[in-house]
């Protein structure tokens, strides 16, 4: 217990906690809606838009997150737009729109020198140097993202998984589309200075597909990728402390850690508990799943089956 | 008596290609229609027209008396292609009728007694309710197709568009969802819906709409399927085996005969 309770001693490392515990939570609530939108480099993609915003941003003398947030928003927009016509897809979108504004802040600092060193911590993670700024705004996001996740619930869900349906049943899909990219441009912009932008796609897409695995319920889906993110920004944070490594790569090795081994769990339970087979009920060969949750089919079928031969 | 599906004199265009020009048609209240067309004939954007998920460039449509942007919020049931549903998502068939129900004012998440009460009623009067926990992937294609109808029913809509119902199923299952809307529209609710399936519109279904760029004609399948008016409708040489009421539409070339040709 004590070896968990050390690091705690330290300011940084609690602010650090904090932040991870928060932006892991609210990676994985979005994650969800991203990964089944077919959008998973979504996350990717707006962090270097908010990363070229920042730089611009920060040439007219603006705040980190009002550059950033800025330019983010601009791009999820641009992005819904050249989507729409249904000739471009979202993939290729990402790809144009954000690498673009990633570019403009890219020349910028390439023709101002003195940036580059202030930047580093957005392209890469600065978990350890959070401020009570960052806190606040992280916890500021996270509470806004949840409350609206819980009042969008219904018309995100519909939207997601039918939008056409839903547009005729009366859901306003354009004002939803525009308030879920809203909350993923700040959800992105809070999380990209504690796990960076090159690591913001896994923290979005880890933790909901490790849920998908686990559940075949969207709730369900939501309620785990929250807790498994949240769990991935803690024991990722402690992990970092004790190996004294990056991170934002020790939240991700972690994540995808618990990926495989819910992967490998899966398939366990598949192969060894809940297995199919050919075999022979006297004359009838057939195949069918084995395992406790088919015991009653197995019983009714071969009982079935009798019937047949008589 | 007011028309359930109105279009008056409506034009249609994909950016500048035009699907189709001052179209007028009307449906009556409690009809049972098929739209029957070639593929790229139009079909889905007419459908598209009438739910007003497209924009027209002139004209007016109108359902159940109101502008079709002005309808309140459920007043259409809609049933899309199946073949266009994500199988995958994590969504259970309960949840997937409760969508229906997604447009009342409610913000909770979570579905009250009596909306839980109403899709179980549904679903057991469709022949669904033992699968209701069941995720969709894990149902048969006539489960499927039950499962968004009862999402379409749930609002207890006055009319109720489907998109290609018979498409993907076999013939038992497509016998199956065409009785039951038989059914459904016996109770009053006005069907409109697109096919392919020209022997399941002339056994199953009253009416029968022929569009093909436009309307090519409209009427009773008995006076409609006619070689003339298939042949106007589908550009093919189309042959009509008639005995006594039922009748069987075919290609009238099969292809090994024209090999040999």
């Amino acid at each position: 217990m004590d070896i968990l309770l050390e690091p705690l001693a330290y300011e940084f490392f609690r602010h650090s906690l904090m932040a991870s515990l928060m932006v892991g939570a609210l990676c994985g609530l979005i994650g969800v809606y991203i990964v089944l939108r077919g959008m998973s480099y979504i996350g990717h993609g707006l962090s270097h838009a908010a990363f070229g915003g920042a730089v611009v941003g920060f040439t007219l003398n603006l705040n980190f997150y009002i550059g950033a947030g800025a330019m983010g928003l601009l791009a999820a927009i641009l992005i819904n737009q050249v989507t729409k016509g249904g000739k471009i897809k979202s993939d290729a979108a990402i790809g144009i729109v954000t690498t673009a504004f990633f570019a403009l802040g890219v020349a910028i600092i390439s023709r101002v020198r003195k940036f580059t060193q202030s930047f580093e911590a957005a392209l890469f993670g600065n978990i350890l140097g959070v401020t009570n700024e960052d806190l606040i705004v992280i916890a500021t996001v996270t509470a806004l993202t949840l409350a609206l996740v819980f009042l969008l619930y219904k018309p995100l869900l519909f939207s997601t998984f039918d939008p056409d349906a839903a547009r005729v049943f009366g859901i306003p899909t354009g004002v939803v589309q525009l308030a879920f990219s809203f909350i993923l441009t700040l959800a992105i912009i809070a999380s990209m200075n504690i796990v960076g932008v090159t690591m913001i796609a896994a923290t979005l897409v880890i933790p909901a597909i490790t849920a998908r695995m686990m559940t075949d319920s969207f709730s369900r889906m939501l309620i785990y990728s929250t807790i498994i993110g949240a769990v991935m920004g803690l024991v990722g944070m402690y992990l970092s402390y004790f190996f004294n490594a990056a991170s934002g790569a020790t939240i991700v090795l972690f994540g995808a850690s618990l990926f495989c081994l819910v992967l490998l769990f899966n398939y366990l339970k598949e192969r060894f508990v809940l297995h199919e087979h050919i075999h022979r009920h006297g004359e009838v060969i057939h195949s069918h799943p084995h395992g406790p949750r088919h015991e009653q089919y197995e019983v009714s079928q071969a009982e079935g089956d009798r019937r047949n031969e008589r | 008596m007011h028309a359930a599906v109105s279009l008056n004199d409506v034009s249609v265009a994909y950016k500048n290609k035009v699907i189709f020009t001052h179209l007028s048609l009307e449906i009556p209240p409690g009809q049972f229609a098929g739209i029957v067309g070639p593929t790229g004939s139009g079909k889905t954007t007419l459908l598209k027209t009438i739910l007003g998920t497209h924009q027209v460039f002139a004209g007016e449509v109108k359902l159940l008396e109101q502008r079709v942007d002005k309808l309140p919020a459920g007043s259409i049931g809609y049933v899309p292609q199946l073949e266009s549903v994500d199988w995958s998502f994590p969504v259970t068939v309960e949840q997937v009728i409760l969508m229906g129900l997604y447009t009342n004012k409610r913000l909770l998440p979570w579905p009250t007694r009596q909306e839980r009460n109403k899709v179980h009623h549904l679903a057991r009067r469709l022949g669904i309710h033992d699968c209701l926990h069941h995720h969709i992937v894990n149902i048969s294609g006539g489960q499927r197709q039950r499962a968004f109808l009862a999402r379409a029913l749930v609002n207890s809509p006055k009319l109720l568009v489907l998109d290609e119902p018979t498409a993907g199923v076999d013939i038992k299952t497509q016998h199956d969802v065409l009785h039951l809307l038989g059914d459904l529209n016996k109770d009053g609710i006005t069907i409109l819906l697109t096919t392919h399936d020209l022997n399941a519109v002339a056994s199953h279904l009253p009416w029968v709409i022929c569009f093909n760029g436009g309307l090519v004609a409209q009427g009773k399948p008995r006076d409609i399927f006619t070689n003339g008016i298939l042949t106007k409708t589908y550009g093919g040489d189309i042959v009509i085996v008639k005995h006594g009421d039922h009748f069987l539409i075919a290609n009238s070339t099969p292809l090994h005969l024209t090999e040999k040709n």
